[in-house]
């Protein structure tokens, strides 16, 4: 029998050339006849440890990593086809600390199976979701998920079920579900592993979310940066056609629901609800006025639900396995698990799925094992690039919507980026600024000239010119852009801008004490 | 040359016009094809998709994505997030336009590289991140980048 080694096809994997290490290795086993069936799975999101080469043995899997090309021939010496000894042995995956610590409910198979084989998903309890929610009626799938508090995992935090209820019980000829795959915050990627690692679990959550609404079709809006993505589920949608999960009659329930990826054009703020309907209906992606609310007049002016990759990607394990269990996870009312994305100057970047509450500090320390550069950490950007920056004397806070609201930060999309001792922090306040120009949509007056504004500022500030008359002018301006902006993108670029200054204000050439704010 | 352009053009409108909200697709499939989407596909577009001139112009202009120009052989994208820049990105960027010799959206006078600054890859936990075409790279240094600057270059 041969044996299975696992090489991932995770695009970050891909960046540090895990293509190149499964060439060697399928080099390698031809050349010394050894029967092998490798095996492209997701990544484990142990990027540090990326390339990981994973082999099945009787014990379980045994990783390796990072392996380079040049450390194939040894790895074939060692034997790690049987999980032979060798400097870059890992020992048992599932073993592994940094995996072991975490609470896997939405990457439950991210990194394990094969992300295009359908047969591979079925056999580790995929579409268990989705055949428990054909034997319900729409309101009490829409029940389940409003019982999970399952919250919007793309930021904005918005209970989903309420959102689904909402699109229920609007009557219309024609509903669709939106994914908003257009993960364009620094810092994030878990949308783009989702995808990569296991495409079939967004297809069920989406599939899920038809029954429960009474929607037909569905549109997955995906960023352009994600070509691997984008090959990875058109081809998982493809066989779940081919297999009845998706089309005119889902597994002869008479249910139909049809879906599509739609490509993006690198507009961030299209990852804003409207906007991106906007986008997909093949216009400018200039935001709406709410109300209406998408649920309500969302695509083509029909009742929407618009929901991120996560949110969606987490519905069949609530199907599965019950609103209440996915509820017990958690605290206050941030229910369930995060998917946390560690990124920027840490020695351990990745994913890290757990339970709300967990400590900013225990993911930069016992996860992220500290700074890449071995300086102390200064500041950590949490939700993006309109989170706020947090310094030292908060890392306390625990991963929370409303602690985090409570010291004016976000949790947003979950991104934790991580800066040490050599950050300019009004070099930051001022990139806020400019990232906000470049790509606010126009519409509004406060982010479409505040930003430009702010950026003029914030250049005379760091040249030292009038700098508390201009310090006033930044929050005068950032007072107007947070409360008269029409969406997050204009009235969030002040949180890292007043976080910078409050936090930091040293780097604007300011006097701690003066800043009592 | 150009007519075969049109007749490209054509064939892409043609697969794609009865889509619902057809217009992105539309232009992806034109600059995937052309490398770019020529401003004479305009009127053909408005017309097949009952839109204005100005509509499609419009549209084109508003998505980072989409270019109106033919660029050079290869586009290399260097990630100015802050992820990135937590890691170095600001030198990196700044090497790579003295190395080049050329600014953001401006073309090596051989041809053979675009360079453009990009939003996020998606690949924070390997920053600093570049791409060049579709294919990303991770933890790239000025070493590294010389090197890929090279190999794109033998490439073109």
């Amino acid at each position: 029998m041969s044996i299975k080694v696992y090489v991932p096809r995770d695009s970050s994997a891909l960046s540090l050339g895990a293509h190149d290490v499964a060439a060697a290795i399928s080099a390698e086993a031809q050349a010394r006849q050894q029967d092998i069936q490798l095996i492209r799975n997701g990544s484990r999101g142990m990027f540090w440890l990326e390339p990981m080469v994973e082999v099945e043995t009787a014990q379980g899997r045994v990783a390796y990593g990072p392996v380079t090309p040049d450390d194939v021939a040894s790895l074939f010496e060692a034997d790690f086809l049987h999980g032979g000894k060798h400097p870059l042995s890992l020992g048992l995956t599932a073993e592994i600390a940094w995996l072991k610590k975490q609470e896997r409910l939405t990457f439950a198979r991210v990194g394990i199976t094969d992300p295009v084989s359908l047969d591979d998903y079925i056999a580790h309890d995929g579409y268990r979701g989705l055949h428990n929610a054909l034997k319900l009626s729409a309101a009490e799938i829409v029940k389940q998920v409003t019982d999970s508090g399952l919250r919007g995992r793309g930021g904005a935090a918005f209970p989903t079920g309420i959102k689904w209820n909402t699109v229920l019980n609007a009557p219309a000829e024609q509903k669709y579900i939106v994914c908003n795959a257009d993960e364009g915050d620094s810092g994030t990627y878990s949308d783009r592993m989702i995808m990569e690692g296991d495409p079939y679990v967004l297809i069920e959550g989406m599939t899920i979310a038809g029954l429960a609404v009474g929607a037909t079709q569905g549109y997955i809006y995906l960023r352009s940066e994600y070509p691997d993505a984008l090959h990875i589920l058109n081809e998982a949608i493809d066989h779940a056609y081919h297999a009845g999960y998706l089309g005119e009659n889902i597994l002869g329930s008479g249910h139909r629901f049809d879906l599509e990826v739609r490509r993006a054009a690198g507009a961030y703020v299209c990852g804003e609800e409207t906007s991106l309907l906007e986008s997909l209906e093949g216009k400018r992606g200039l935001v709406r006025f709410k109300p209406p609310l998408p649920a309500i007049e969302g695509l083509f002016g029909k009742p929407t639900v618009v929901n991120n990759v996560i949110s969606l990607a987490t519905v069949p394990i609530i199907l599965d396995k019950g609103g209440e269990f996915y509820r017990d996870f958690g605290m206050g009312r941030s229910r369930g698990t995060l998917p946390i994305q560690l990124a920027g100057n840490l020695k351990q970047c990745g994913l890290v799925e757990k339970a709300f509450g967990i400590t900013l500090r225990e993911l930069l320390e016992d996860f992220g094992g500290g700074s890449a550069s071995g300086k102390p950490i200064r500041a950590v950007q949490v939700g993006g690039p309109l989170g706020a920056y947090l310094p030292e004397s908060q890392f306390d806070t625990p991963m929370d919507y409303e602690k985090f609201s409570e010291i004016w930060a976000v949790l947003g999309h979950g991104g934790v980026v991580a800066f040490d001792t050599s950050v300019d922090m009004a070099k930051m306040a001022r990139y806020a600024f400019e990232f906000c120009a470049i790509e606010s949509c126009g519409k509004c007056t406060p982010c479409r000239i505040g930003s430009t504004r702010g950026m003029e500022v914030m250049d005379k500030v760091m040249s030292g010119q009038n700098k508390d008359e201009n310090i006033a002018l930044v929050r005068d301006l950032s007072d107007t852009m947070l409360n008269g902006s029409l969406c997050a993108l204009g009235g969030m670029t002040p949180f890292p801008v007043l976080s910078a200054i409050n936090h930091f204000p040293e780097d604007f050439g300011l006097d701690k004490a003066q800043v009592a704010k | 040359m150009l007519d075969d352009q049109q007749v490209r053009i054509d064939g892409h409108i043609n697969a794609l016009r009865t889509l619902p909200g057809a217009l992105l697709p539309i232009l992806h499939a034109i600059q995937d094809d052309l490398g770019y989407v020529p401003e004479s596909s305009y009127p053909t577009i408005a017309h097949a998709l009952n839109l204005s001139i100005a509509e499609v112009h419009g549209v084109v202009t508003f998505y980072h994505h989409f270019r109106t120009q033919p660029v050079g052989k290869h586009i290399l994208h260097i990630c100015r997030a802050e992820s990135c820049k937590a890691m170095g990105a600001d030198a990196l960027e700044a090497y790579a336009k003295k190395t080049l010799g050329i600014d953001y959206h401006q073309t090596t006078a051989d041809g053979a590289i675009t360079l453009e600054p990009i939003y996020c890859l998606g690949n924070c936990a390997c920053s600093p991140s570049i791409a060049v075409d579709e294919r990303v790279l991770g933890r790239v240094d000025e070493k590294r980048l010389n090197q890929i600057i090279a190999k794109a270059r033998e490439a073109a």
